[in-house]
């Protein structure tokens, strides 16, 4: 039952990502070009609607369906990191349009030539595994 | 049934997002995509080659499930509920689109350039795709999370670390479009 309530949640993900037009790559280069408002919509929309929910539920106190307290887990402390990783990110999300959501819903819409950006995603996931004692945090 | 057939709204969008994400903490579970490359990474064999990926996959399991239903999602979408998938951006981004080689501008999903059939045997656009992702998998794993993770999850949660990860995801989007593509593109 579990796993259904997972699968239900992705498969309304995927065609929320795929209606709204967040993974087409036109949509994400008219964005970093400020020619339309429609992803900042987007994101603004999903953020005061997310931080209505969060302080809801942290208000409340509401437990999960399964009766578990909900739980937040806080960002670790730093700079360099978010600043560094996020900019490498966005050149990234830039030249691909497509971020670690939407890779999966193109897959399933047939554009299948972005299984090279997965297979790129989880090299660049596995180098970072390999160099992160290296990197400034 | 237009409202389904149609683009949605941002306004819809940015809403069915939003419950994604109250959906999956409801489930006690967080929303947070870019953590299931770490999973295949592992899944793959990584914990031979560092202790990062050194850990129980199977804990993962529910995340990779929600990815397949992304997978499904897509092809739901696609095939029954967008019966014209041109995607109407800004005309003036379509010329400016077309004078960098991008012709199918405004009259696709997605550039046939990058993503069509054609990619397979154009090796300017594998090294793209592929290079696009690496940047995409190392930056989201060193900045510890992704779009929904930090612009969406973390933001929600009023993360100062999101937001400083956000400017980089948006400072890292502009250097690469407008420093980068007259170079790669032009």
């Amino acid at each position: 039952m579990r796993s259904l309530s997972y699968l239900l949640i992705g498969i309304f993900f995927g065609i929320t990502m795929f209606k709204s037009e967040a993974s087409s790559w036109f949509r994400i280069y008219e964005m970093f070009k400020f020619d339309a408002f429609h992803m900042y919509g987007i994101i603004g929309t999903a953020v005061i609607f997310g931080v209505i929910i969060v302080a809801t539920i942290k208000r409340f106190r509401i437990k999960s369906f399964y009766g578990d307290p909900i739980e937040f887990t806080p960002k670790d402390k730093s700079l360099a990191r978010y600043i560094i990783g996020g900019f490498i990110f966005g050149l990234g999300w830039g030249l691909s349009g497509a971020c670690p959501g939407p890779m999966f819903t193109l897959t399933g819409a047939g554009y299948l030539p972005v299984l090279i950006v997965i297979l790129g995603a989880v090299a660049g996931t596995w180098i970072y595994g390999l160099i992160k004692d290296r990197l400034p945090h | 049934m237009d409202w389904i057939t149609q683009t949605w709204p941002w306004y819809v969008s940015g809403a069915a997002i939003a419950v994604s994400m109250l959906l999956l903490l409801l489930v006690g579970k967080n929303f947070g995509m870019s953590s299931n490359l770490r999973t295949l990474c592992t899944i793959c064999g990584a914990g031979n080659s560092s202790e990062f990926f050194r850990f129980d996959w199977k804990e993962q399991r529910w995340n990779l499930i929600v990815v397949l239903g992304a997978v499904i999602g897509g092809f739901i979408a696609a095939n029954y509920m967008t019966p014209d998938r041109a995607v109407d951006i800004n005309p003036d981004t379509v010329a400016e689109l077309k004078t960098l080689g991008f012709e199918s501008a405004g009259a696709e999903y997605l550039p046939d350039e990058l993503y069509g059939s054609g990619a397979w045997t154009d090796p300017k656009a594998i090294v793209l795709l592929a290079l696009g992702g690496l940047l995409v998998g190392f930056g989201a794993r060193y900045a510890g999370g992704c779009t929904s993770g930090h612009a969406i999850s973390g933001l929600s949660n009023l993360q100062w670390p999101s937001l400083l990860a956000v400017i980089g995801f948006f400072a890292g989007g502009l250097v690469m479009i407008y420093l980068f593509y007259p170079i790669i593109f032009g």
